[in-house]
């Protein structure tokens, strides 16, 4: 078997196992981190495949998890599963098929700095106003179910976030795979190509920012859920810069890499923060985060994903690591 | 005289702020001649190539395929219609392979963008197509390589291959020979006189020797200009033309 793919299901595999030998505690860090990989999936389809750079990743994110809260009845009864589950997701998506018409217009890092600004106006929709809930957020009090799934119980929330991110890898997988796949690749390597060759690019771009603002708010649902609370910091940049760090971390131009990369964001994250570890500088958490973060992109220029490829062109003195990459891309 | 004319740009002008890149040059391109565009450096022959392929709009002026007016159109739609170029300096997607170069190129034309559930490797019909055209232009051999690893001058029979890989009707070609051997020059040559059989070509070229033998018509620009337009002998002994460009011995 390939790499990748016994590696995705050593993975996954590892992931399922891993309640029945961790605590409460573990069980919730990793349901935590798994919604971070999606999301960070998601942003993956448009910076390392389309050659996007979003930075309002965050915006489609809370949108999901505020859509989750917003729509369940509040008056006690049960929220539908399904029904607020593909709300959130169709929201999310139609907030991202409006902000790339027109952002889709500019490019390099105009589009970067478009993006952050339609996050932030979707930010300060919900902060401090009525329709976010103040400035503290929302409690969901009745968390959804479906027939015997009941998102209450820590275990069913587990398999659901997990079955989620293998749904949404496998997805985007096959997707760079496909035709659509292969001509956003296309647009990300040479756009002017690809015009000159006849694909309408725009069409193309517009229904790549779409689907992973689809797939980010599909993440957010699942965040709000699990901690059965949104509040307004769920849209903020800093969450948009995180997401980009981890894809970055992990390797741009692979699924695998968003993958590891938000696992070892979160994981350092949970690391620096920890007063067991660094005793009071603890609390100084985000140097510790950077300077290693920094590190690990001087040292590691294409991500944690090539790795393996690294160590082997160290010891065997060949240059292969980028051309083996760069196969896969 | 419209002997099958593929492809008319009519008096296209293309201003940048005051220097007139081109300068109201009207050219017919028709089906099985090779037309030739030559001039010094700056003289406008690529701009001329941007204007048909619709790179960038003119200042004023028409652009006519097959009959048609698409001055209006998009360059991705032109290029759909029939309207393949090749670029001076090398734009190929150089971390893919010589094979996915090519079938890319081919699912232009074939785009099913929703069948999401397809593996675009397994598509026989662009495969297909990807296969005959490298084989076309001699990188039959080198379908697995990476692009960006070829030589300069496989580089140059990909960019080739990636345009007939569209099936267009029109060729625009912005210095294929440009650093190519001999030997890959004879092939090109060869290549280009099958190809004017059903194709209308435009051929942007320093390379005088390969121009004055695979060229029906040959166009001189000079500064923007065209100064003549005729058969390789009429510009050989155009006075203008010798003093303008060929030099006068």
């Amino acid at each position: 078997m390939r790499y990748p793919s016994s590696f995705v299901i050593a993975v996954f595999g590892a992931l399922a196992l891993w309640p029945l030998v961790t605590g409460s505690y573990g069980t919730d860090l990793v349901a935590k981190i798994m919604i971070y990989a999606l999301l960070a999936l998601s942003l993956e389809l448009l910076v390392g495949s389309t050659g996007l750079v979003c930075f309002g990743q965050a915006a489609f994110f809370g949108i999901g998890a505020y859509a989750a809260v917003l729509l369940s009845p509040n008056d006690g009864s049960t929220p539908s599963l399904w029904l607020t589950l593909f709300s959130a997701i169709i929201l999310a998506a139609a907030y991202a098929f409006a902000v790339g018409t027109l952002s889709l217009r500019t490019q390099g890092v105009y589009f970067i700095m478009v993006t952050l600004a339609f996050s932030q106006m979707a930010y300060y929709l919900v902060h401090d106003t009525p329709l976010g809930g103040g400035t503290d957020g929302i409690y969901l009090y009745v968390k959804p179910t479906w027939g015997w799934i009941d998102l209450d119980k820590a275990s069913h929330m587990y398999g659901m976030i997990w079955l989620s991110l293998l749904l949404g890898f496998l997805f985007l997988s096959q997707l760079l795979r496909s035709p659509f796949g292969r001509a956003i690749s296309g647009i990300r390597v040479n756009e002017q190509r690809m015009k000159a060759t006849g694909f309408s690019v725009y069409p193309y771009k517009l229904a790549a920012f779409t689907l992973s603002g689809a797939i980010a708010g599909w993440a957010g649902y699942l965040f709000a859920i699990k901690d059965g609370f949104v509040n307004p910091e769920l849209l903020s940049w800093h969450l948009s810069g995180s997401v980009l760090v981890m894809i970055i971390l992990g390797g741009l131009g692979h699924m695998r890499g968003a993958l590891l990369g938000a696992f070892a964001f979160a994981l350092l994250q949970e690391l620096f923060q920890s007063e067991a570890v660094f005793g009071s500088y603890a609390k100084h958490w985000h140097l510790g985060l950077g300077l290693t973060i920094m590190a690990c992109v001087a040292f590691m220029p294409h991500g944690l994903v090539a790795l393996p490829a690294q160590l082997r062109e160290r010891l065997s003195g060949r240059n292969t690591a980028k051309a083996e990459l760069e196969e896969h891309a | 005289m419209s002997r099958d004319v593929l492809l008319r740009g009519i008096n296209l002008t293309r201003r940048w702020g005051g220097l007139v890149a081109v300068n109201d040059v009207s050219i017919a391109l028709t089906r099985g001649c090779v037309h030739a565009v030559i001039g010094t450096n700056g003289a406008g022959k690529s701009t001329l190539i941007n204007l048909l392929s619709g790179e960038f709009p003119p200042s004023s002026g028409q652009v006519e395929l097959l009959n048609q007016d698409v001055s209006h159109w998009a360059q991705s739609r032109r290029a759909r219609a029939g309207l393949g170029r090749s670029y001076q300096r090398n734009t190929i997607f150089p971390s893919f392979t010589v094979l996915e170069n090519c079938r890319l190129s081919a699912q232009a034309q074939h785009q099913q963008a929703w069948s999401f559930w397809r593996n675009a490797e397994a598509d026989a019909t662009t495969v297909t197509i990807a296969h005959e055209v490298a084989t076309r232009v001699g990188l039959g051999e080198s379908l697995h390589r990476q692009a960006g690893y070829l030589s300069h001058g496989q580089k140059r029979q990909l960019e080739i291959a990636m345009c007939l890989a569209t099936a267009p009707k029109v060729l625009l070609l912005d210095e294929p020979l440009a650093g190519m051997g001999a030997e890959e020059t004879e092939r090109m040559l060869t290549l280009l006189e099958e190809l004017k059989h059903d194709h209308a070509i435009l051929l942007v070229e320093h390379d005088m020797d390969a121009v004055f033998r695979i060229a029906d018509l040959i166009t001189v620009m000079v500064n923007g200009l065209v100064i003549a337009t005729g058969s390789p002998d009429d510009v050989r002994n155009n006075p203008d033309v010798r003093s303008a460009y060929l030099g006068d011995h």
